[in-house]
């Protein structure tokens, strides 16, 4: 009796229980597939969060309104909290008080719309600002000229926007020189930034930056800053220039305590560390759902093999019976488990790559190798023991034992 | 020259202690080869779990199974395997051929496991199956199979080895009384061509057949003589 013969009689018992192999192979691959899909999804978002902190700058720090507390402490303290204004961003340009501060730049988000035409764009950041924000947030231009300090005094209506923000409003046309109308106010496009690409959920070239004078008089009022962005002289001098905006800003703010300050700095190590910590939160949580998903895929796999194994102990006696050593008929049913484990891990291996590929709730996924190969060998392994367990045993009956059983 | 079957206080018990019953309760037996044998008796006394250890597909409790020479009753599972595909052809009362597999699959089973050639494996099933008269179902599956042809093919499967031993139990009782009497016919042939038949009946008209005939109750062989009907 060689392989060959064996691997016929597998082939047959796969062929000859179509629907058990299909069901066996898609539970496999479906379990596999997830695995490798939600894994890539949360370590996605992970790199994705990590290049666009990258993108950010070393130099550069958040001022944010608010305290660092959540829930009442907060609530309370925001009773007398100052806003951040623009005076607080002029205040922080001091080369006296503040030696490490290169630049800062008010930022005053806005929600509009924009329309040149037919066509309409929402940027996902809508900004006005200062021409010190462009290297403060590494934002370079690529076709046409930044807007310059006199048109924040001028208040005048341009703007530079992101690719995506360009491709909506003009396809393929150039958009400089064009004037597009957000929330009802023209404005002028006198650049296009270089592509950021997207970072997770964010995407970096949807993207409208004005003079802030701009956005303020004609969409927001004034209100209080969205951010203030200051670049410190180097990366090494971030932690003194952080201190100094303290400084500084403790003074305007009348701050008493270090734990009652109404904004928050934020860096970008800072950043680096709260957001890696939670989109590992994020992974594992994936995993979580992904191992179960693989768990459940098991114990179906495992179902079905012991329910074949069981409906088939009376084949194996009458097999035994006319002279099949035990080997023959272990080998039968371990060689029909490794199929069926193999090829539903490999269709579910070719599922996740295929999966990966599409952007998911934003994310777009980045494979990690070691997830397939965990996936694969769980359900490998599976698939070999709880196919080959109960066929081992069945092999071992007496044959007039397995031929009894019903 | 020894006997095909030679059984030695062959005891088989089921359970233990107080509960425990004896299927075979100190049997003794020996069938010498081209011997035509029937075996009879009433339900549980024992006929089948005689058949089975002589048939290798069960142990006893104690005693001594001897086939053509050889201690049986001392192999381990993996030597039995080999007497099984060798030297014995059974046959059952529920045909037990695989199913969703054809006759002529089936056939051939027993010596693909016995490692014999592709080519000559079908060449040797084919024959078998002619000897049975199945010549145009061999690529019928159980399903499209009479209980009749379906015994049939079971019978070719057996023969299809060359075995020593043909151990058929309650052949025919599954079957209607044209089939019976073409099945009968068979053994008849078989046994008339040198091979050791050993059939379990209930019915009269099957051990008729026979040369010899043995009855059983209780666990035990109660009389064991040449068919009367030959003998007058
Ligand atoms: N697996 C078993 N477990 C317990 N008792 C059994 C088993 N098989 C057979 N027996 C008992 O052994 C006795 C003989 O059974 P069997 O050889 O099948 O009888 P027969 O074939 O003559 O009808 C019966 O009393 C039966 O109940
Ligand atoms: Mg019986």
């Amino acid at each position: 009796m060689n392989f060959f013969e064996i691997l016929r009689f597998a082939l047959r018992g796969l062929t000859i229980n179509r629907l058990r192999t299909f069901l066996t192979t898609l539970g496999i691959m479906i379990g596999v597939s997830s695995v490798i899909i939600l894994t890539a999804v949360g370590n996605g978002s992970s790199k994705a969060v990590q290049s666009s902190l990258d993108r950010l700058g070393t130099n550069s720090i958040q001022v944010r309104s608010g305290s660092g507390g959540f829930g009442l402490r907060a609530r309370a303290v925001s009773n007398n909290t100052k806003p951040l204004t623009v005076a607080d961003a002029v205040a922080l340009v001091d080369s006296v008080q503040a030696p490490d501060i290169k630049s800062a730049a008010p930022v005053m988000n806005a929600n509009a719309t924009c329309v040149n035409g037919t066509s309409t764009s929402t940027p996902s950041t809508f900004s006005g600002t200062w021409p010190s924000y462009f290297e403060a947030s590494n934002t370079s231009i690529a076709k046409g000229v930044y807007f310059s300090n006199d048109d924040v005094t001028q208040g005048r209506r341009v703007a530079v926007i992101g690719n995506t923000t360009a491709t909506e409003l003009f396809g393929t046309d150039n958009p400089i020189g064009q004037t597009v109308r957000c929330g009802g106010i023209p404005f002028t496009i006198i650049g296009t930034t270089a592509v950021k690409g997207s970072s997770g959920f964010l995407d970096g070239d949807s993207l409208f930056l004005a003079p802030i004078t701009a956005v303020q008089n004609s969409l927001t009022g004034y209100q209080p800053l969205s951010t203030i962005i200051v670049e410190a002289k180097s990366a090494k001098t971030t932690d003194a220039a952080q201190s100094e905006i303290q400084t500084i800003l403790d003074a305007r703010h009348k701050v008493k305590s270090s734990t009652s300050r109404d904004y928050r700095l934020f860096n970008q190590a800072t950043l680096l560390a709260t957001s890696s910590s939670s989109s590992q939160v994020f992974t594992v949580l994936l995993a979580a759902v992904a191992g179960i998903s693989l768990l459940v895929g098991g114990i179906g796999i495992t179902n079905i093999m012991l329910v074949t194994v069981i409906e088939r102990t009376r084949e194996i006696g009458i097999r035994k019976a006319i002279g099949a050593p035990k080997r023959a008929i272990l080998s039968q049913f371990l060689i029909e488990a490794t199929i069926l484990s193999l090829v539903g891990g490999a269709l579910g291996v070719l599922g996740g790559f295929v999966g990966s590929h599409f952007t998911i709730v934003g994310v777009k996924p980045v494979i990690m190798p070691s997830s397939i190969f965990l996936a694969f060998g769980v359900s490998v392994l599976i698939g070999l023991f709880f196919g080959g367990y109960p066929a081992s045993r069945a092999a071992s009956l007496r044959p007039i034992e397995a031929l009894r059983y019903e | 020259m020894h006997p095909v079957i030679d059984v030695r206080g062959a005891v088989k018990r089921y359970g233990q202690g107080e509960s425990s019953i004896f299927a075979l309760d100190g049997v003794d037996l020996s069938i010498e080869a081209g011997e035509y044998v029937a075996i009879m008796g009433p339900s549980g006394s024992g006929k089948s779990t005689l058949m089975n250890i002589m048939g290798a597909l069960d142990v006893m409790t104690s005693g001594k199974y001897f086939l053509d020479g050889i201690e049986i009753s001392s192999m381990d599972e993996n030597a039995l395997s080999v007497v099984r595909g060798r030297k014995i052809g059974f046959i059952f009362q529920s045909f037990n051929l695989i199913p969703r597999t054809t006759a002529l699959a089936n056939v051939e089973l027993p010596m693909a496991y016995q490692g014999i050639k592709s080519a000559e494996r079908k060449m040797r099933a084919l024959k078998a199956l002619e000897v049975v008269g199945l010549s145009d179902r061999v690529n019928h599956e159980p399903t499209e199979l009479s209980g009749g042809q379906q015994q049939r093919v079971a019978v070719a499967r057996a023969l299809a080895t060359r075995p020593a031993l043909l151990l058929a139990d309650e052949p025919t009782g599954a079957l209607d009384s044209k089939s019976t009497s073409d099945l009968l016919d068979l053994f008849d042939q078989i046994n008339a061509a040198g091979r050791t038949v050993v059939v379990i009946t209930h019915e009269m008209e099957v051990a008729q057949r026979a040369k010899r005939i043995i009855r059983m109750r209780d666990g035990k062989i109660i009389s064991d003589s040449l068919n009367a009907e030959l003998v007058k």
